[in-house]
């Protein structure tokens, strides 16, 4: 994997040397969804707390955490299922007492249909789980003023999403975006909507500081090469942003100037 | 708990609504529709409106049924990955007060009558644990003495810690009744209309509580007031005409999507199968294998996000094809008698005994693990635990066994065990 970025992506005090963050559901089984992480090489990898045997027990029925290695990425729990703050605070406390890092993917989203988060509870449980020291990085809806908010109540980053979650539709959201990440003073993950590599390099050249993808690596027929092209594709969009994206023009424009005869 | 009262408003509920809605403008278009509206249906890859569905319920749409299946499969795996979620009912009692003349259950049918003692629901649940399931149906027969309210909380509290997933199948209850069950940690609520056709279900529930069609109605609208985050509803196919059934079952779906849209919405299909008391389905009632295929592929399209639900009911080569087209949750190795998981033999995977007092007899009998090694095979991955006791109790009421970490009020003060071996993260 050709690394071009020169500026390493640092979140909740850690240095990432990969801006791909994977959503571990969806796979056609543990091993593939292994095997894919362990090709593309994300910062971290998001697995729902609800399917893990948190018990320690490591049963065989629920052992979606056998299959992570976190001396490879960073396992960051979430809490898909949660409809309210409380459950999800639950949640998220249940992951750190059973020895999961102190880091959560915050997702509530009562309505199963577009899974679109909550953002009142959201904000709430953000509150709760920062004041004790949680790393919380809020799944939200791409609203700027939110995203303010949650950095003011500590949060580590924030994770608008593109379009709703497993829609493939891209950055749909793409202006207010825009806004979240000029205004944002912790890292802006793209999360959820993104479909294709050229989404992901998108995101990275509007200057979004990492991307979430979980459905286009998942459901694809060959997930490890899909998974290496949006690496790929992260790297690139972040190399062009840190060296500068030139202003798009409508005319053509000489590459040696007309003038240069006159000296 | 939900995170705000909710309110049903009787102007709202479903038994209301159905009366207004052109149900019978619907059912001609699902047998009449033109094969060219049909296929435009189909070329656009999902059903927008209830026009839509009924057209590719149409004959007219027979013909079309690979293409329907291939629509559906690819919205299915799109939205639920390539995942299937198992589950397996739990029956606690076959007592019932109601008399339905296609149910095994029925009240006068001579058949032994046992409803479990909670003690031994327990051990069904243990055994159902150590053959993988995390998530069960409890089913009752509806009897007010035997399957009372404290009793099946009593039976929730002591399967959670095997479980952490419970769905109730009982009786339709009060809201307020459905509190308590709620409060014991019952997360599901299953309840099947079995027939949308209020004159054929006049005629097929003619005592006991059942014979009341608005009330059955409405239950899922009652559950969800109650706090239940997941419903289910479904029609029983063999009493009434299927393109009736399906085009009711999928107004009520839609419905429910918009009058409970925080909650998780379930359909199932299930056709009659065989039971004490004889009931024969009359020929133009019968849903062919190609129509439930046709039926289940057309709600895929009309409701892309709900679960579908596949029971042993149906015999195991069409749930082999089925499970790839849009079903999302199925059971496995069920038994539908009270104390039925105690009377196997697991090497062989045959009853000890004569089994007496079955709602209805299974069809696919193979024992959960082929089931589940057939998914595999098939690049599904079989998802057994896909709910956290956390998420629907508050720790204090964790069973003893599960993590409760005491201070998990706070676990900043915490230095939790490394149970898993994975690094806490620095700051």
């Amino acid at each position: 994997m050709p690394t071009l970025s020169t500026q390493p992506l640092v979140l909740g005090g850690r240095t990432f040397a990969s801006r791909l963050f994977v959503g571990t559901g969806k796979f056609s089984s543990p091993q593939l969804m292994k095997e894919t992480l362990a090709a593309c090489r994300p910062a971290l990898a998001t697995v729902a707390l609800k399917r893990a045997d948190l018990s320690g027990k490591h049963d065989p029925f629920a052992d979606i955490l056998d299959y992570l290695e976190p001396d490879k990425y960073l396992v960051l729990p979430n809490t898909a299922g949660a409809m309210n703050a409380d459950e999800a605070v639950r949640l998220a406390r249940l992951g750190a007492a059973a020895g999961l890092p102190k880091w959560v993917k915050l997702e509530i989203h009562p309505d199963p249909n577009y899974l679109l988060p909550d953002p009142i509870e959201t904000l709430r449980a953000a509150e709760i789980l920062a004041r004790e020291g949680f790393v919380v990085l809020p799944y939200i809806n791409a609203d700027p003023v939110l995203a303010l908010r949650l950095q003011d109540v500590g949060c580590a980053a924030v994770m608008p999403l593109g379009a709703p979650i497993g829609s493939n539709r891209g950055l749909e959201t793409r202006a207010q975006i825009a806004i979240i990440i000029e205004q944002a003073r912790v890292p802006v993950v793209v999360d959820a909507g993104i479909g294709r590599p050229s989404h992901a390099a998108e995101a990275m050249e509007m200057g979004a500081d990492a991307v979430l993808v979980n459905t286009a690596i998942a459901v694809s027929p060959d997930p490890v090469r899909a998974a290496l092209a949006f690496a790929l594709a992260v790297e690139a969009g972040r190399a062009a942003y840190e060296t500068g994206l030139p202003a798009a023009g409508h005319r053509a424009e000489a590459t040696s100037p007309l003038t240069a005869f006159l000296g | 708990m939900r995170n705000a009262e909710h309110r049903i408003s009787a102007m709202t509920t479903f038994s209301a609504i159905l009366p207004t809605l052109p149900l019978e403008r619907w059912i001609e278009r699902s047998r009449t529709a033109r094969e060219d509206e049909a296929v435009a249906v189909l070329k656009n890859g999902r059903a927008r409106t209830m026009e839509d569905f009924c057209a590719l319920l149409s004959p007219a749409a027979a013909p079309h049924l690979e293409e329907l299946a291939a629509q559906s499969q690819k919205l299915t795996r799109h939205f639920f990955g390539n995942t299937i979620r198992l589950f397996a009912p739990l029956y606690l009692s076959n007592e019932c007060v109601n008399v339905c003349k296609y149910c095994g259950f029925s009240r006068h049918n001579a058949i032994p009558r046992i409803t479990l003692p909670a003690a031994k629901v327990e051990d069904e649940t243990r055994l159902l644990a150590g053959r993988g399931f995390r998530s069960l149906l409890i089913v009752a027969g509806e009897h007010p003495k035997y399957v009372a309210n404290g009793y099946v909380a009593e039976c929730i509290r002591r399967c959670l810690p095997l479980t952490p997933q419970i769905a109730l199948e009982l009786g339709p209850l009060e809201t307020a009744e459905y509190a308590p069950l709620v409060a014991a940690g019952a997360e599901g609520l299953v309840v099947y209309q079995e027939t949308y056709h209020e004159p054929t279900y006049r005629e097929m529930h003619t005592a006991g509580p059942k014979k009341h069609y608005a009330w059955r109605l409405d239950t899922p609208e009652r559950g969800h007031a109650a706090g239940f985050r997941r419903l289910g509803i479904g029609a029983l196919f063999g009493l009434h005409d299927w393109r009736f059934e399906a085009v009711a079952l999928a107004a009520h779906g839609r419905h429910l999507l918009k009058h409970c849209w925080n909650s998780y919405l379930t359909l199932a299909l299930p056709r009659l199968r065989p039971a004490a008391g004889g009931f024969n389905v009359a020929p133009e009632n019968v849903l062919a294998d190609r129509e439930l295929v046709q039926i289940m592929c057309a709600l895929r399209l009309l409701l892309p996000t709900a679960g579908l639900v596949l029971s042993t009911r149906e015999p195991a080569n069409l749930r082999d094809g089925l499970c790839t087209l849009g079903v999302t949750h199925m059971s496995a190795g069920s038994s539908t008698e009270p104390g039925g998981y105690s009377h196997f033999d697991e090497s062989q995977w045959t009853p000890t005994r004569v089994q007496p007092g079955e709602q209805f007899h299974i069809a696919d009998e193979r024992p959960p693990q082929v089931v589940a090694a057939m998914l595999k095979r098939r690049g599904l991955d079989p998802v057994w635990k896909d709910h956290d006791l956390a998420l629907t109790r508050p720790p204090q009421d964790w069973p003893a066994g599960t993590v409760t970490a005491t201070s998990l009020e706070d676990v900043t003060s915490q230095t939790a065990p490394l149970q898993f071996g994975l690094p806490r993260a620095k700051h």
